[in-house]
């Protein structure tokens, strides 16, 4: 994978020379075997075509090729050897193509007058014209600040561009959010306070040039598996690894040293890693004096937090701790990766600072193999907040506080300074909002807030008190289930459209079949609404190239600069690393060389953090720790992986993972009891999680919803929900609830076995519960 | 020893069903898997190993021994095929004789049905699904030459004991250059690494520690 492994190349049917550091143009299709052109979209002897592409999923953004048959229609994948994954995909990744045709898509609008209706199949007029004069209805009543929008971090860039410009110019509301609030905003709240800009530092090659590799509160081997061969990279040269995690994920099985600490005491745990380093004059002063602000205090502060008194929090051994600032503060290049984890927390802001931290102390950033990076869950978690859709933000990341900012932008929207509207509110406190009918309205696009946001019962009141509720989806997901209006749009196979990835490459996915008729792109639906609001002129856009264009522009001369970014450019290379403000310039894949930020004074601005402990507190009643987190099967609130066959047969329903000292075995009906709630699941009784600490993944609605469960507190600095601690208990059940069997995606054959299993109470059979394994 | 085969390295198995998946995709056996997936200390860790035919060369692979039909064909570069559709009579002896537990009978087809190394794609000189997309090189394909020179150190083994009986294979697993002290996880006994026999080396050896194909197995 890189130029210094020559060997590694060489395995490969075409040895290419890669840089590291830069991701080298071009991609290639492992059928240049049979002399196939590169990369092209080509028709084989079958009329067969392979179209370049993306998966839809994670934020590592694997380069693959849909196989669209003579008919147009998309039936099938093919790996492809594209930069970031070198033909590697997961099974997200590979079952991905079934969304397209599957037949539960939604093909005509659905509306009703009310909840109490049916839905009704009507036409687009209609749905558009009932939405249009129910915002005006509501606005003209209660103010343009009583209508909301949520959009999504799986949506093309193109498309969360327009989101944020829709909400404020069409609808002229303050308030538009994202569902990326509750997926990595700390880790950029952490980034912008540290260093100025919001991305990972490193690019996923310098991975492979790491001597020691520290993952905290990351599951990499079920969230993001195809980032696990730039783990096995490093291993190879032998790169230490360290992974930080209350349960023994795949990852953390091959640690060198796993900290499995109690949920929400990761600052206390990096704090005291921080004070060994200090303590053993590991630190990098000289690096220090040039390149920071704020050290004496941040040196001061961990002074606190030996590693005794961080023991005794944390729940690891003092040991551990001081090997850890060993290994990692004696290493020549170290680098450190974390993700929802370290950032789902009432403290994720400070969490992330813990880590930043502990890298600038050693001097570890901005080197080949030395850095810093956050992992992004949501496709384009990265990208969907860089042009504003987030209510703070707008494009190219610049603040809506900013006077400056706020000018620049009306100069492109071309609108007056006085009707943009100020700064709104974050996704959950919008919902408490909708409780208070401070908001009425809400258009949702692709996102699932009934599965995802914690506090089930707070989000079903909150929704349940609009007055009028759209939701933009391709399949009818909990949330679109409880809407007004709902509107068909294209999966990301039946567009065109860029996604920044976690180390902020720019890819660019390609359409792969036309959308079924009745579906319409979610930029035709966002047009057509401001064309009928009467903001038509600002959103004369035929597709994502004119807007993408808008957006290059709105960006360029900002830290999130996409100006030298074109579609023609992303064709051509394996993607490009923003900021990249030229036509000729090669994309920013490292950040930092040569100890330069994005602060007006170049500095690293380290910032004190101090550990407290969780939201909800423990008692005798609420013992232990309720973390929740992901499978690989599923992705996100699961209304696109619990539809696939083979994904449902893999991971066919959530249950509790339990240590063995409490007594139960596996299988028994586990119920888990909150200040919020409680559901039975059945118990998955391993020896891979802490004896105070049970998990649940997260993908299911109510019955098995693990989000009725957690607790809707927020970091007070991110907004972002505290989903990975809240104090629970468990108790012994008399059975297990059936989950509904989902339909399964044509063309997959089940084994009747597995078919069977899916409504089965029955856990999986692994710990880490990876689902039922393939039955012979 | 083998040319291009699949190497199996359960120590960097995440159990992630990617090579099941791809499997499934396979053309000439669309909609089912012939991998499946075993975790080896349910309940302890997280371990996992992905079996796919071993495509056993001598003897002379035991489901093509026994096969009465003749339908099981093993190609002069060592492939086992699967069953000849015209052929097999889906008697299932394939499936009794295989000490990996590998063929599967579709018993509504009257067919049985194995890994044939996609022998369409390794035909051409391309990897088999499995090995394209394992995100983490848990299963690899290529020479012994190639494995070696991205994993410095690594050896392989393709002899294994059952009781008495001695089969090599051509597709092999990886264990770790250092550190062959343990079983490789999954309970196949390792028999020899290169030309040593392991058997004498660690006759008094159980069947290996928690920790087989843990943290200490790099
Ligand atoms: S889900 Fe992530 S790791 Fe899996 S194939 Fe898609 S992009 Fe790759
Ligand atoms: S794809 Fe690779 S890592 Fe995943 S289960 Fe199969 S062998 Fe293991």
């Amino acid at each position: 994978m890189t130029a210094t492994d020559p060997a590694k190349a060489a395995s490969r049917p075409v040895p290419i020379p890669l840089d590291p550091s830069i991701a080298p143009p071009g991609t290639r299709n492992f059928r240049d075997a049979g002399g196939i052109p590169a990369d092209q979209w080509h028709t084989d002897q079958n009329g067969e075509t392979l179209v370049p592409t993306h998966c839809c999923f994670c934020g590592v953004q694997c380069g693959m090729y849909l196989r669209v048959d003579k008919g147009g229609k998309v039936f099938g994948v093919e790996p492809r050897d594209h930069d970031i994954n070198r033909m590697r995909l997961c099974p997200k990744g590979i079952n991905a193509y079934q969304q397209v045709n599957h037949p539960d898509r939604l093909t005509a609008p659905l509306m009703r007058r009310s909840r109490e209706e049916d839905f009704r199949e009507v036409s687009w007029d209609e749905a558009l014209d009932f939405t249009v004069s129910e915002v005006r209805r509501i606005q003209a009543a209660h103010g343009n600040d009583a209508f909301g929008l949520l959009g999504g971090a799986s949506l093309y860039s193109e498309k969360t561009y327009l989101v944020g410009k829709f909400g404020r110019v069409a609808l002229k509301t303050r308030h538009v959010d994202y569902n990326g609030r509750l997926c990595m905003v700390s880790a950029a709240g952490a980034n912008k306070l540290s260093f100025g800009i919001d991305r990972a530092a490193n690019p996923f090659s310098d991975i492979l040039l790491t001597d020691c590799l520290l993952i905290a509160g990351s599951n990499v081997a079920e969230c993001f598996p195809v980032m696990t061969q730039y783990v096995w990279g490093a291993r190879d040269r032998g790169a230490s690894l360290i992974v930080v995690d209350p349960r023994e994920t795949a990852i953390a099985r091959t640690a060198d040293v796993h900290v499995a600490l109690k949920p929400g005491t990761d600052s206390a745990f990096f704090n005291a890693v921080l004070h060994v380093i200090v303590a053993e004059g590991l630190t990098d002063e000289a690096y220090l004096a040039a390149h920071t602000t704020g050290w004496d205090e941040v040196r001061k502060t961990v002074q606190d937090y030996p590693p005794e008194r961080s023991a005794e929090i944390c729940g690891v051994p003092a040991a551990q701790i001081v090997q850890v600032a060993r290994m990692f503060g004696g290493a020549d290049k170290a680098m450190a990766f974390h993700a929802r984890g370290v950032e789902h927390h009432s403290q994720g802001v400070e969490n992330c600072l813990s880590v930043i931290n502990m890298c600038v102390a050693t001097g570890n950033l901005g080197r080949p193999g030395a850095g810093y990076g956050t992992i992004t869950g949501q496709g384009n978690g990265q990208g969907g907040r860089e042009h504003g859709q987030k209510s703070d933000l707008l494009p190219g990341g610049r603040s809506i506080m900013n006077e400056e900012h706020r000018r620049q932008i009306c100069r492109i929207w071309g609108i007056e300074e006085s009707e943009l509207p100020p700064a709104g509110t974050s996704m959950m406190e919008m919902v408490w909002q909708m409780q208070r009918q401070e908001i009425r309205g809400l258009i949702g696009i692709c996102n699932n807030p009934f599965v995802s946001l914690p506090h089930y019962r707070v989000v079903k009141q909150g929704y349940d008190t609009l007055e009028f509720h759209a939701q933009f989806d391709f399949f009818l997901s909990e949330t679109a289930a409880n809407a007004h209006v709902v509107f068909p749009v294209t999966v990301w196979a039946e567009d065109e459209g860029v996604m920044a990835n976690t180390e902020a490459r720019v890819v660019k996915h390609n359409k792969a079949q036309e959308p079924p008729a009745g579906v319409r792109t979610d930029t035709w639906v966002m047009c057509e609404l401001a064309r009928r609001l009467g903001a038509g002129d600002k959103f004369d856009f035929a597709g994502s190239r004119e807007v993408f264009d808008e957006l290059r522009i709105a960006s360029a001369g900002t830290v999130n600069d996409y100006y030298g970014i074109t579609y023609e450019r992303l064709e051509e290379t394996g993607g490009i690393m923003w900021p990249c403000p030229s036509t000729d310039h090669p994309g920013t894949p490292r950040l930092f060389e040569g100890g330069r930020t994005y602060h007006p004074d170049g500095k690293i601005h380290l910032q004190v953090v101090e550990w407290h402990p969780p939201m909800d507190p423990y008692s005798e009643e609420y013992p232990l720790s309720l973390t929740t987190g992901r499978t690989v099967a599923h992705f996100l609130s699961g209304n696109q992986t619990r539809r696939l066959g083979a994904l449902v047969e893999q991971t066919p329903r959530p249950w509790v993972e339990v240590h063995p000292s409490h007594g139960y075995r596996n299988g028994d009906p586990v119920r888990v009891v909150t200040r919020r709630g409680s559901e039975v699941f059945p118990a998955l009784v391993t020896e891979a999680i802490r004896p105070d600490t049970v998990f649940i993944p997260y993908h299911w609605p109510v019955p098995t919803a693990a989000n009725a469960l957690t607790i809707d507190a927020l970091d007070p600095r991110s907004k972002i929900p505290e989903y990975k601690v809240c104090a629970a208990r468990i108790e012994a059940a008399e059975r297990v609830d059936e989950v509904p069997a989902p339909p399964m995606a044509p063309g997959h054959q089940a084994y009747p076995e597995a078919q069977v299993a899916r409504t089965d109470p029955l856990p999986p059979t692994s710990s880490q519960g990876r689902g039922t394994a393939e039955r012979s | 020893m083998m040319g291009r085969t699949i190497f199996i390295d359960p120590g960097r198995c995440i159990g992630c069903q990617a090579c099941v998946s791809a499997c499934r995709e396979c053309d000439s056996h669309r909609g089912k898997s012939m991998i499946h997936l075993d975790y080896t200390e349910p309940g302890m860790s997280v371990a996992s190993l992905p079996t796919v035919c071993m495509h056993c060369e001598d003897p002379v692979a035991p489901c093509a021994e026994v096969c009465p039909a003749d339908a099981i064909l093993v190609t002069a570069d060592g492939v086992v095929q699967q069953a000849d559709t015209t052929r097999c009579i889906g008697c299932a002896n394939c499936v009794n004789a295989c000490p990996f537990g590998v063929p599967k009978i579709d018993l509504q087809a009257k067919l049985q049905m194995k890994c044939n190394l996609c022998y369409d794609r390794t035909a051409y000189g391309l990897a088999p699904m499995c090995a394209t997309v394992c995100p983490t090189g848990a299963l690899f394909y290529g020479t012994l030459e190639e494995l070696q020179a991205e994993r410095p150190g690594v050896q392989v083994a393709d002899s294994f004991a059952f009781g008495d009986v001695m089969v090599s294979t051509g597709v092999a697993m990886v264990v770790p250059a250092d550190k062959v002290r343990w079983p490789v996880p999954g309970g196949l006994p390792v028999v020899e690494i290169n030309g040593v026999d392991m058997r004498e080396e660690h006759s008094n050896e159980g069947g290996g520690g928690r920790r087989a194909g843990g943290v200490d197995v790099r």
